[in-house]
């Protein structure tokens, strides 16, 4: 009898089993760019976000196509009651491309290089949290204070403030391990020649032409990954790699749909199945500088908040977004359904900066990056700041020297598009310091509004200071709290979120939410599978 | 002649020198930290001004310059600033695609230039004759990136002779090379239109003709060889034109050489490779001059080297 059930069990198991999901295969993936950099300690850009992480490894990972942490390169781990001390079991057997075991010293070893300022790594920062982070930072100590390798399979970090967003930054890319032998070796081209635990190698890299993944016959995770071979093609214009996804050469173009080719393939009947359309953790703003003279004056960023029109704007760009009303994009954790925002409302705009005393208007300059649609978003806010009176002259430049001027406060306002915000993992709290806290309303900074709100900031460290996992729900409340606060104080006018929109082949397969993966972008490579 | 090559390159050498310091200058003053380019968005103050000192970037601009010029002498162009990687091995592994992409072009243009300007040079102020004209003049004006992307759709997508973009084979070379060509072919079809009416009134045309060689053999022998000569001095100088066109073209067709490393350094500002490739352009556009105004006394006897 047990045993008849259990082969009954065993049979729905199997029938459970998505049928797409067959292993092998190759697929072709193209980009516009040359991969910079393949060194977890330093990539840090689009396209190689997700391909470091199918190279490396580290202790959290999320389950694809979702936002939820799950134990990675750790067996388990365990959280203190005071929040401040996080420690992991390793799991055993797991080998780097070179065949050596994976170990604590070398979690241990790679953070620490992240850390150590010789490196140049631009994600030392998310390290802060790590006791003795500031000795090794200032170059004083030549390792962390903090992190302890208890025995070769545990690791244990000490901080010195709870940080409730500290398993999130385990799953960061510049927490991904390398062996160190493989790292000395190589020295600073170890970008070049990448070696991890991850799901594939790095099989070949003809630099401006191809790079080669072939699956990794010893991944530790059963199954994983599905693909046997996925070939980067660089140096392509997203326009000819669209062509060539057409002619059947090409599985995904990496830089997703040209702007000017949109509406005409979303209309194909023969493409309009393949594309897959997803939220991001992106929000486009304008800000405000509150140190600006009108801008200092709350009244006035309210009115400016009300005088945009985000539908028309969200049309600009054929759709590809959703307009929004608050800093926080809806599909992350903490983001306030019911909050409603500023309406669009010239009418009490105006009022409004009559009541400021800047009732006649008043010249400004609106800073923008000079690639499109940026520009004619920079126009068509212009137009509306018109309509109530104000006279923005638009300043149209490369993007380092926007974010040159909103780091030297000397753009009264600037339109995000291209710099914009993405968060670099899940959380709330990622959108708040560097952006709108007061660590980051400093020279070189990117709080562009220079906002700093003292209140708030206690608050923030409050929420993040919350690591019981039981109190979750609350943390997030905590931080919608927060941006509606700052929405009252009106620093910036949240325009709208992308949408992103992955176009793939017809013989991709796979869970719809895993190309629009809101981690691995563009797609999440262990996880997608191809039919020949 | 020994003395004349002597002074040229000294020449060089100072114009190459001169390139080193107006890029330089210019990217020095460029409104934009590369510092914090590299530290990325969750950088401190403190971690950016660390990879300042450490790039030498805090340093005054002489300082700065010394150093590149030191490395220069050792044939040490710097490492990328976003990839790490030295800029002599990035530009080495993709000058070779990039002197591919020329030689294509100049194939392209010669025989392309010379063929229209030798019919309309025959057929002068006829139909055909202004017909070429008009075509080698939408030749010189047409932008290369609507050329390429027109090439591209045409004989790659829709009628599928060529692979689209790409690198690596025979067919992947004949597109670009005819995009990058095409505004050459148009100025050698009017250069070759002209000089073959100049050799055409000579005198030794018509002593030919009087001899009674036929027409054919008067044009093959006689005067062809006369009115290209003069025009092959020129494609040291098309070098210089080759460099502006690679960016935009390497661009369209995924073509992997320096203009496409070059693109993609100017957008994230990595200084040691744009640097890099002006100082290889400015070479190869010096020595293309040197080498036009070297082959031309040996072609016309009547040009002095002095």
């Amino acid at each position: 009898m047990n045993r008849l059930i259990l082969t009954g069990l065993a049979a729905l198991g199997l029938g459970v089993m998505p049928i797409a999901a067959q292993a092998g295969g190759e697929i072709v993936i193209t980009y516009k760019d040359d991969v910079s950099t393949l060194d977890p300690a330093i990539g840090y850009d689009w396209q190689n976000w997700s391909m470091i992480k199918s190279l490396f490894d580290g202790l959290m990972d999320y389950k694809p196509g979702t936002t939820e942490l799950v134990p990675d390169l750790a067996e388990s781990y365990d959280i203190s009651p005071d929040g401040k001390t996080f420690t992991f079991k390793i799991r055993p057997g797991v080998k780097f491309g070179n065949g050596r075991e994976v170990t604590a010293e070398d979690v241990k070893y790679s953070i620490e290089r992240v850390v150590n300022p010789e490196t140049q790594s631009p994600g030392a920062g998310f390290f802060g949290s790590i006791a003795g982070f500031d000795e090794m930072s200032a170059g004083e100590a030549d390792s962390l204070s903090g992190v302890t390798v208890v025995d070769p399979m545990t690791i244990k970090f000490e901080l010195s403030r709870p940080d409730a967003t500290f398993l999130h930054v385990m799953a960061l890319n510049f927490a991904h391990v390398v062996p160190k032998e493989e790292v000395e070796k190589w020295g600073a081209d170890f970008g070049k020649h990448p070696v991890g635990s991850g799901a594939y190698n790095l099989t070949e890299w003809t630099l401006g032409q191809r790079l080669v993944f072939e699956k990794n016959q010893d991944y530790w995770k059963e199954g994983i990954p599905h693909l046997d071979k996925i070939t980067f093609e660089v140096g392509q214009e997203p326009t000819v790699a669209l062509l060539r996804l057409k002619n059947g050469e090409v599985d995904i173009p990496g830089d997703g749909i040209p702007p000017a080719q949109f509406l005409q393939v979303k209309d194909d009947p023969e493409y309009k199945d393949r594309i897959v359309e997803g939220g991001q953790l992106h929000t486009g703003y304008v800000t405000m500088n509150v140190k600006t003279p009108p801008f200092d004056n709350v009244k006035v960023r309210q009115a400016v908040n009300m005088a945009i029109n985000k539908d028309r704007i969200v049309r600009i760009i054929n759709n590809r977004a959703v307009p929004a009303n608050q800093p926080l994009p809806p599909s992350m954790p903490g983001y306030d359904k019911a909050y409603k925002g500023y309406a669009y409302d010239p009418e009490k705009a105006k009022a409004l900066l009559a009541e400021a005393g800047v009732g006649d208007g008043f010249d400004t300059e609106l800073y923008v990056m000079n690639t499109d649609p940026n520009p004619r978003i920079a126009q068509a806010i212009q137009q509306d700041l018109a309509a109530i009176g104000i006279k923005a002259d638009i300043k149209s430049l490369a993007q380092a020297n926007v974010i040159e001027a909103g780091g030297n406060g000397t753009a009264p306002m600037i339109w995000s598009g291209g710099m914009a915000w993405i968060a670099d993992f899940p959380d709330p709290s990622n959108f708040y310091g560097p952006i709108l806290g007061c660590a980051g309303a400093v020279q070189g900074g990117w709080n562009w509004s220079w906002y700093c709100n003292e209140d708030l900031d206690k608050m923030a460290a409050e929420a993040d200071s919350m690591t019981d996992p039981d109190k979750q729900a609350d943390r997030e409340k905590l931080w919608g709290e927060i941006f509606v606060k700052i929405m009252d104080d009106a620093p910036w006018v949240p325009i709208f979120n992308e949408q992103r929109f992955t176009i793939r082949s017809a013989r991709m397969g796979g869970d719809d939410a895993l190309y629009v993966d809101p981690v691995h972008i563009p797609v999440h490579y262990d996880a997608v599978t191809v039919s020949e | 002649m020994a003395a004349y090559l002597l002074r040229r390159l000294i020449q060089a050498a100072l114009i190459l020198l001169g390139v080193t310091f107006i890029t330089f200058v210019l990217l020095y003053i460029l409104p934009a930290d590369p510092a914090r380019q590299i530290a990325g968005r969750s950088a401190t103050a403190e971690t950016v001004n660390n990879i300042r000192i450490q790039l030498g970037l805090d340093q005054p601009l002489y300082v700065q310059y010394g150093r590149y010029l030191d490395g220069l002498l050792h044939l040490d162009l710097g490492r990328s600033y976003l990839q790490k990687t030295e800029v002599t091995t990035l530009i080495a592994s993709r000058l070779p695609a990039t002197l591919l992409l020329m030689l294509g072009a100049i194939v392209c243009e010669l025989a392309i230039g010379l063929t229209m300007g030798l019919f309309a040079a025959i057929r002068r102020g006829g139909r055909i004759d202004q017909t070429l004209m008009v075509i080698s003049f939408v030749a010189v004006s047409a932008p290369q990136f609507v050329v390429g992307i027109l090439l591209l759709y045409v004989f790659a997508v829709y009628l599928g002779w060529f692979p689209i973009g790409g690198y690596g084979s025979f067919s992947h070379l004949v597109l670009p090379a005819i995009t990058l060509g095409i505004l050459g072919a148009g100025w050698y079809s009017r250069m070759m239109r002209s000089s073959m009416i100049d050799v055409l009134r000579q005198d030794f045309i018509r002593t030919a003709r009087a001899k009674g060689l036929k027409p054919t053999t008067v044009m093959a022998v006689h005067a062809m060889p006369n009115a290209i000569l003069p025009i092959i001095a020129m494609i040291g100088i098309d070098i210089g034109y080759f460099m502006s066109g690679i960016v935009v073209v390497e661009s369209v067709f995924g073509w992997p050489g320096i203009g496409q490393l070059a693109w993609q350094a100017i957008q994230r500002v990595d200084i040691p490779i744009i640097m890099g490739v002006t100082l290889v352009s400015a070479f190869a556009i010096v020595i293309g001059n040197l080498l036009a105004d070297l082959i031309a006394p040996l072609i016309d006897p009547r040009i002095k080297l002095r």
